[in-house]
């Protein structure tokens, strides 16, 4: 299948490792991947933070970047959300009807990972394999607005040598939100914290989850208290093989 | 309505009631996030109701239709909110009681106080009620020289503590029990010094106390959970039956009550009925339903009279999207779930209306600007949209006040050239390549200048790559 790799201005130019395991594993399991290069950011932080006048032309730029293709995929529930739930609004508040029908088009062939693997090329077991123990925390938008459900655990749990521990009150939002953490940062570290905690309380070498957003957050935490777990995108574990453990093969690099 | 209708319908009032705060979301969060009493107490009690509520939600097979029925009511009613409020009235009235419209707080405190002043009774009893709290009616009272008792528990001990209500449902909820010991000690009339901390021994200090006022207090006020405008029935949900007191014992009955809490038929409180309960505290049941209709000769006050308030719901309901805000019915199911209110606490919202539900409506009420920083008191994390009884798209209503929101002016500059850049590659590369070049100026660990030093001061940037993806990708 040829699958476009819509990558998110996040894992773009701060996590390209999240972006290029995605692109392996797809290639991996015989997909062509291909890179529109004229894709920007699909302009959630615009919508987010209020100025959605200003994320318009960035909506026209994905919709015009990604109307091409059949098949759409990013490395981030978040991002996915944005396109399904965002875009349209933003079009219509802004009276673009045609607009909103275009972007309804685009954002139906649009996937976040693990609701590509499993739903559309219908793979739970990737041929992963990475031996660490690993805990996974369900972002809140691929948790309730894509609601990908235990998709992402029932890839990990194929992944061979892994050892998934369940995160305890998994479902609270770890605080990052968007320019929440830096609006409201005191708030936003009370809820990291909670959440260091319970990552913490797992024994986990390794915190994964679909979204590089919601790691940058949690890993940042966990880097300032030097606590030595890791924040790891989804991709890169699926990406994992035997000969890339041996080989040296870069696919885990947030420390 | 007396008034010349012209132009946009008005907000809520300065000056009057409970719906601004006197700082923004940010610092008054700061200080309760640093009280670890508060925080042991909001995060004890949240869990509590949270859990309970899910279970018995769990034994719902229908609740997601019942949802879908709440909300399909509530926007039934928005779309023909002055039909059905005629219709009430006219019911009301034809029941023996006198209907009051109040445009807006101060309006409504008017007409109650000179209500009270006409019975010459210098006291009131209370029912507990949100739209009385919004309009700072307690406040009215007292300066006219009437004495509002507020007869809820909870209630009582955040007027006896000289408090404001931080929980629409549980108004005390940032206060454990030995805090409400010492306030009563303090404050209750005739209480017995050798008071314990015993829950029992609380509840039975507080029935004392208000029994007697119960008994001699000719005047009650109270709020409405639902008015149904085919009967012309008032209906009160409550645990206590305090309410049930104030509202058959007193000679007159004063009801305040936001105009969005009509419902067309008697048989839509079959929806609300289940879904309140459950969402709120947790019950199948709520203890107590009281529902009148009018004045009954010789049963019951004998003098009705209720306030219809607007105090800027109007202007809610003119806008399409915000109008669903108003559906509403204050279960506080929202402020359960809310990581952020968990966290903060209700003071910190400023508003009557704390928690995700008080971040949209409060600004709503009183125009964005009054209100700039509470659409921002959220992750968006979406645990309110799932958890709201009559299924109000918060996050939607969030995002949207955003947009309508003053902002600052260096933000926006910020915004407007990261869009520009965001929508021409060769600018965007060449940014991605300026935050490259920050590897060189500085590692983790060190501190971003303001307004960023939020993120540094509590987490470490990640380090920038050497390469970004589509240079990786353009190489390969």
């Amino acid at each position: 299948m040829r699958i476009a790799l819509f990558v998110t201005c996040l894992a773009d130019t701060v996590f390209p490792e999240a972006a290029k395991a995605t692109v392996r594993l797809l290639e991996r399991l015989g997909h062509e991947v291909v890179f529109p290069a004229e894709q920007t950011c699909c302009g959630q932080m615009h919508v987010n933070t209020g100025y959605q006048r200003e994320a318009l032309p960035l909506i026209r730029r994905h919709v015009r970047t990604f109307d091409p293709y059949d098949v759409i995929v990013a490395p981030s529930g978040s991002c996915v959300g944005s396109v399904r739930h965002q875009h349209p609004l933003v079009a219509r508040r802004a009276g673009d009807d045609r607009l909103a029908g275009r972007v309804e088009d685009v954002a139906a062939r649009t996937y976040e990972l693990s609701e590509l693997l499993v739903d559309v090329l219908g793979v739970t077991d990737v041929g992963a394999y990475y031996p660490h123990r690993v805990t996974y925390h369900p972002t809140c938008h691929s948790l309730r607005m894509l609601r990908v459900g235990d998709r992402p655990l029932r890839l990990l749990r194929a992944v061979r040598g892994l050892d998934l521990v369940e995160l305890p009150d998994a479902e609270q939002c770890c605080g990052f939100g968007g320019t929440f953490a830096v609006k409201n940062a005191d708030t936003s570290t009370a809820m990291l914290a909670d959440k260091m905690r319970h990552v913490l309380s797992t024994r986990a070498d390794v915190c994964t989850a679909s979204d590089a957003s919601c790691l940058m957050h949690l890993g940042g935490g966990l880097s300032r208290l030097r606590t030595g777990v890791r924040t790891v995108h989804l991709a890169e574990i699926l990406a994992a093989t035997e000969r890339s453990a041996i080989t040296g093969e870069r696919t885990a690099v947030r420390p | 309505m007396t008034h010349t209708f012209l132009g946009m319908p008005s907000t809520a009032p300065p000056g009057v009631g409970h719906l601004r705060g006197t700082e923004p979301f940010p610092s008054a969060a700061r200080r309760s996030l640093a009280d670890p009493q508060l925080r042991r107490n909001l995060g004890h009690a949240t869990a509590t109701i949270r859990a309970r509520s899910a279970g018995m939600i769990a034994e719902v097979p229908d609740w997601q239709q019942l949802r879908e029925a709440g909300r399909a009511i509530k926007t039934d009613v928005m779309a023909r909110l002055p039909e059905l409020l005629e219709q009430l009235e006219a019911r009301v009235t034809e029941a023996g009681a006198v209907v009051h419209w109040a445009a807006d707080a101060t309006e409504a405190n008017r007409i109650v106080t000179d209500l009270v002043r006409a019975t010459g009774s210098e006291r009131v009893i209370k029912v507990k009620s949100m739209v009385t709290q919004e309009i700072g009616l307690n406040e009215a009272l007292v300066a006219a020289g009437i004495a509002p008792v507020e007869t809820d528990l909870a209630e009582l001990i955040v007027q006896l503590g000289d408090d404001r209500p931080s929980h629409i449902l549980v108004p005390a909820i940032h206060r454990n029990r030995a805090e409400i010991r010492e306030i009563f000690l303090r404050a209750m009339p005739g209480v017995d010094p050798g008071l314990t901390d015993e829950p029992a021994a609380l509840a039975a200090a507080a029935r004392n106390y208000l029994r007697q006022t119960f008994l001699t207090t000719k005047v009650a006020v109270s709020g409405a959970n639902f008015a149904v405008a085919q009967t012309g029935t008032l209906a009160v949900v409550e645990s206590e039956g305090n309410g049930r007191m104030c509202l058959t014992l007193p000679e007159t009955l004063i009801t305040v009550m936001g105009i969005e809490k009509v419902v067309p038929t008697w048989q839509d409180l079959e929806v609300f009925l289940q879904l309140l309960p459950r969402a709120s505290t947790g019950e199948r049941m709520n203890p107590y339903t009281s529902m009148w209709t009018g004045v009954t000769p010789g049963d019951g006050p004998q003098a009705f009279h209720l306030v219809l308030l607007d105090n800027g719901r109007s202007a809610v309901l003119a806008d399409p999207t915000g109008r669903q805000a108003l559906h509403c019915i204050r279960c506080s199911a929202c402020l359960n779930v809310c990581p952020v209110y968990e966290r903060t606490g209700g003071h910190a919202y400023g508003s009557v209306y704390p928690g995700p539900i008080g971040a949209v409506l409060s600004p709503q009420l009183t125009g964005v600007a009054d209100n700039a920083s509470l659409p921002y008191a959220s992750s968006l994390c979406g645990a309110c949209y799932d958890a709201c009884p009559v299924k109000i798209n918060i996050p939607e209503l969030l995002v949207q006040l955003r947009d309508q929101a003053p902002h600052p002016r260096a933000e926006a500059a910020a915004m407007a050239a990261a869009a520009y850049t965001m929508d021409h590659p060769r600018l965007y590369e060449a940014a991605q390549r300026a935050v490259r070049l920050s590897r060189l100026a500085g590692r983790r660990g060190c501190a971003l200048p303001p307004p960023l030093d939020g993120w540094t001061a509590s987490r470490d940037l990640p380090d920038p790559p050497a390469q970004t993806f589509r240079q990786w990708w353009a190489g390969r």
